[in-house]
């Protein structure tokens, strides 16, 4: 196809993302989305924070042909290198390639982020709209079991929950979630408040539908914008209490190349031998900053306060 | 009709204010003017027809990425294009006051009520604080509120709305400025305390020589208020006549919009409906 | 039936409603009492404060907690309303900006009444509806954000209507619009009264609107009626009661005169 076409191409797909007058649902539906990313696409800091994400997504993917030694393939001989051409994060000190686990690992801390958010985001979205929308003993019951739950210093709380549970990354897993839902509750409550007295929850009222329809249909979707800005930033906090039971022995447990277990086993070397530890940290900051960066830029977009699609 | 000044107290030349969006440019006023005396000045128009933002840009509150210019902007001799940020906060305050449409939103919630207008007023005039809470009173008792001992130690959620609107007045004229611009100063109101903050409005414009401008959307109210009238469309000027003519407008689109409302008594008939011309988006005053 | 007892649609008897408790206690509502024939539009005039929303909002059951008598058309009611009574009553709101769910398509706002009442044939009802409001299809796939005060308005008004209700109760509806628009919808809801024969309580503090909507009006302040008059008496400019009078000569436009002999009329027992 001529450059020419393709532009015409172009141009007819732009058009028809950007229709104001879309003629199906489905258009409807991408033509926001579309929208959407045109807004975060202007913010070049979210655009960073976006490669870095998907870097991430990458190295997961594609493990097994980007790293150039296998994580646990230990070379006693070659122990403690520091950068070279063969080893270019150099090794740890049981021969290890540091580049290769560096890879590995960002399959653990991917799992890791993404199953905390899977099981969390919703708990707190449910049980804050309920609350929120119920008011009432309901209200009071589920906040203050989430009050409980919030007292808590997370990593206090992760802790116990480890240590009772046994070390292990699905426990570690558990545990986080399970310290991390409150605050999603609070903000899902919140949310759910201030729109439970609006004009189109009165209309909708005003149609018959049943508590359930309101919250599930209507308060939802509302307040999923301000989940996923949230829980995107908690995702570098996330990262950070894996990466601390990691280092305190109760999450992944050796040989696997959790970069909180590395950072643990490089400690002890971190003197002579810095870059052991340093490697996982650089990592886990650049990951933090990535996760921190994509959900600023999605606030921008998405929370109709701060000027985005309503 | 205008004051004894020979020199008119505002001139605006062909202003133009246009916002950069993703997309394309707004230009929300393309080339209007109008010169205002020592008298009582209504800029009506429907949403998006650039009125607003005609009073902010008089006083440079237009902030970027909009872009304000025009090929006159005079204000007493003084060329407000030309001011730099410190000449401009000068006259803001002292010289040009603004009132908005809701008190909830311009009075800080924070601060009594008596302190904001005492600041109000010190931050132009070299007055003690004893001095100034004694101009606070009295300019609380000249926009007819009669207990302003209490008023001043009250917060803005705690007075009505019609009374926060004068207490905006009262905090806007304290420092006794030349021009007063009123943005949809009374929209917020019942329609019997418009009219009472529009008296007093009224009373203080004309003891003290000022220029008022009125910026709103009710046609009937300007014409029963102002002296002259500023039809404004789609950032246009459409027409400008005098408040006591307006039954004998000329521009079809300020006989469209006195045709349109409902009287009281009307006969029930269907409201005409206000058929608009694209000819009124290229051309205007 | 003769005339003067013709059925009344809506009847509203002693009705009152209290918000707060203790010290904060507010009768918002107190001891009102009206009745709107079929076919009429009762208008319910009053500045902000008077309880003139608090009595739709009770009529509508979005606010249960009111005591008094309530029945509409012929049905006593209590707080708790059922599917049916949505299906014959329904509201239009004042803020056009605030009445659509910002996430939902115009197809998907028009299509839940349907289906919570399990309505057939949705899709042919829903472009019906459109066309009788003045928007035609390409308005289908919208978002509230795509359309301006008086589409949204109008969409508010198809969403009402789709249930084929008999009643609407219109709280303000064209307060939030430009006076061109107003127009358009204050037309448009004259046109479909007279199609399907609906009866209207329209709510609002502008009198003449309500003088040009109404057959029967009740003037409120502070929670109590205090005129209920035929539409042609104010038409004549001769209400009996000094409050209305002051509010229809404030209607008129700014008088300075006038303004000076305007009283504050505080509750009256």
């Amino acid at each position: 196809m001529s450059s020419d076409a393709q532009n015409l191409q172009a141009q007819g797909w732009r058009a028809w993302l950007l229709s104001s007058s879309p003629g199906s649902r489905g258009q409807a539906r991408l033509s926001r989305a579309y929208i959407a990313w045109l807004a975060f696409q202007s913010n070049r800091l979210a655009m960073i924070g976006l490669g870095i994400v998907l870097l991430l997504v990458l190295l997961t993917i594609f493990a097994p042909l980007i790293a150039p030694y296998h994580p646990n393939d230990q070379v006693l001989a070659d122990r403690l290198q520091f950068f070279t051409w063969a080893h270019p994060f150099g090794t740890d000190e049981l021969g290890r390639d540091i580049l290769s686990r560096i890879i590995y690992g960002a399959r653990l801390t991917l799992y890791i982020v993404i199953l905390v958010a899977v099981i969390a985001a919703p708990i707190g979205l449910a049980v804050g709209t309920t609350a929120g929308y119920l008011g009432g003993w309901t209200d009071t019951v589920l906040m203050r079991i989430t009050d409980i739950f919030l007292a808590f210093p997370k990593l206090i709380l992760a802790l116990a929950l480890v240590s009772a549970l046994g070390p292990g990354i699905e426990n570690a897993i558990i545990a986080i979630a399970i310290t991390s839902w409150p605050p999603y509750a609070r903000i899902a409550r919140a949310e759910t408040i201030t729109i439970r007295n609006s004009d189109f929850i009165s209309a909708v009222r005003l149609q018959g539908a049943g508590r359930m329809r309101i919250i599930w249909s209507h308060i939802v979707p509302l307040c999923t914008s301000s989940l996923i800005v949230r829980v995107t930033l908690d995702m570098a906090g996330i990262i950070l209490i894996a990466a601390g039971l990691g280092f305190l022995g109760l999450g992944a447990q050796p040989p696997l190349p959790e970069w909180g277990a590395m950072i643990s086993s490089g400690r002890k070397v971190l003197i002579d031998h810095w870059w052991v530890a340093t490697v996982p940290g650089v990592a886990i900051f650049i990951v933090s900053l990535g996760f921190n960066l994509l959900g600023d830029g999605l606030r921008d977009v998405l929370d109709p306060k701060s000027g985005g699609q309503g | 009709m205008a004051g004894t000044t020979d020199r008119p107290l505002l001139t605006v030349e062909d202003l133009k204010v246009s916002f950069p969006t993703r997309k394309g440019l707004v230009e929300a006023v393309r080339g209007i003017s109008f010169s205002l005396g020592r008298e009582k000045l209504g800029i009506v128009g429907e949403s998006g027809s650039g009125k607003s933002m005609t009073g902010r840009s008089i006083l440079r509150l237009v902030s970027a990425p909009g872009e304000v210019t025009a090929r006159r902007l005079e204000f007493d001799g003084i060329d407000l294009q030309k001011a730099n940020e410190a000449q401009m906060r000068q006259i803001r305050g002292q010289r040009i006051s603004m009132v908005m449409q809701d008190p909830k939103f311009s009075l800080n919630p924070v601060m009594r009520v008596g302190e904001q207008i005492a600041e109000a007023y010190r931050t132009h005039q070299k007055v003690s604080r004893e001095e100034a809470k004694r101009r606070t009173l009295d300019m609380l008792r000249a926009v007819r509120i009669r207990d302003p001992e209490r008023v001043v130690r009250a917060y803005p959620h705690e007075v009505s709305g019609g009374m926060g609107q004068r207490i905006m007045i009262a905090m806007m004229l304290i420092p006794d400025p030349d021009l007063l611009i009123a943005d949809e100063p009374t929209s917020a109101l019942d329609v019997t305390v418009q009219l009472q903050v529009l008296a007093i409005l009224d009373d203080l414009v004309t003891q003290r020589g000022m220029g008022l401008i009125f910026i709103s959307h009710d046609l009937n109210l300007v014409a029963s208020f102002c002296d002259r009238v500023v039809i404004m469309y789609a950032g246009r000027i459409m027409e400008i006549c005098d408040a006591k003519n307006l039954a004998a407008a000329q521009h079809p689109y300020t006989r469209g919009l006195l045709n349109c409302l409902p009287k009281i008594d009307g006969d029930g008939s269907d409201l005409q409906v206000l058929r608009r011309d694209p000819a009124w988006l290229e051309h205007g005053l | 039936m003769s005339a003067v007892t013709a059925k009344a649609m809506i009847e509203v008897e002693d009705l009152n409603v209290v918000f707060g408790i203790g010290a904060d206690r507010v009768n918002a509502v107190r001891e009102v009492t009206f009745r709107v024939p079929e076919g009429a539009t009762f208008g319910l005039v009053g500045e902000s404060g008077s309880g003139k929303s608090t009595v739709l909002r009770a009529l509508s059951g979005l606010n249960p907690e009111w005591d008094g008598r309530i029945t509409i058309a012929g049905h006593d009611q209590t707080t708790r309303r059922g599917k049916a009574f949505y299906k014959t009553v329904q509201m239009v709101f004042q803020d056009p900006y605030g009445s659509l769910h910002p996430r939902h398509t115009v197809d998907r706002i028009l299509m839940e009444p349907l289906a919570i009442h399990g309505f057939s044939d949705p899709d042919r009802r829903i472009e019906r509806v459109l066309g009788e409001v003045g928007l035609g299809p390409s308005f289908r796939f919208r978002y509230p954000h795509q359309l301006s005060g008086g589409q949204r308005q109008r969409i508010a008004i198809a969403r009402a209507l789709i249930l084929e209700p008999r009643i609407l109760l219109l709280d303000e509806p064209t307060s939030a619009l430009d006076v061109s628009v107003q127009a358009e919808v204050l037309n448009l809801l004259q046109l479909l009264k007279k199609e399907r024969g609906l009866t209207y309580i329209l709510v609002s503090h502008d009198l003449s609107i309500v003088a040009h909507m109404c057959d029967e009006l009740a003037v409120m302040n502070h929670g109590a009626v205090v005129e209920e008059l035929d539409v042609s008496l104010l038409k004549r400019h001769e209400p009996k009661h000094p409050y209305t009078r002051q509010l229809m000569i404030a209607s008129l436009g700014y008088d300075r005169a006038a303004v000076d002999r305007f009283e504050d009329f505080g509750i009256e027992s």
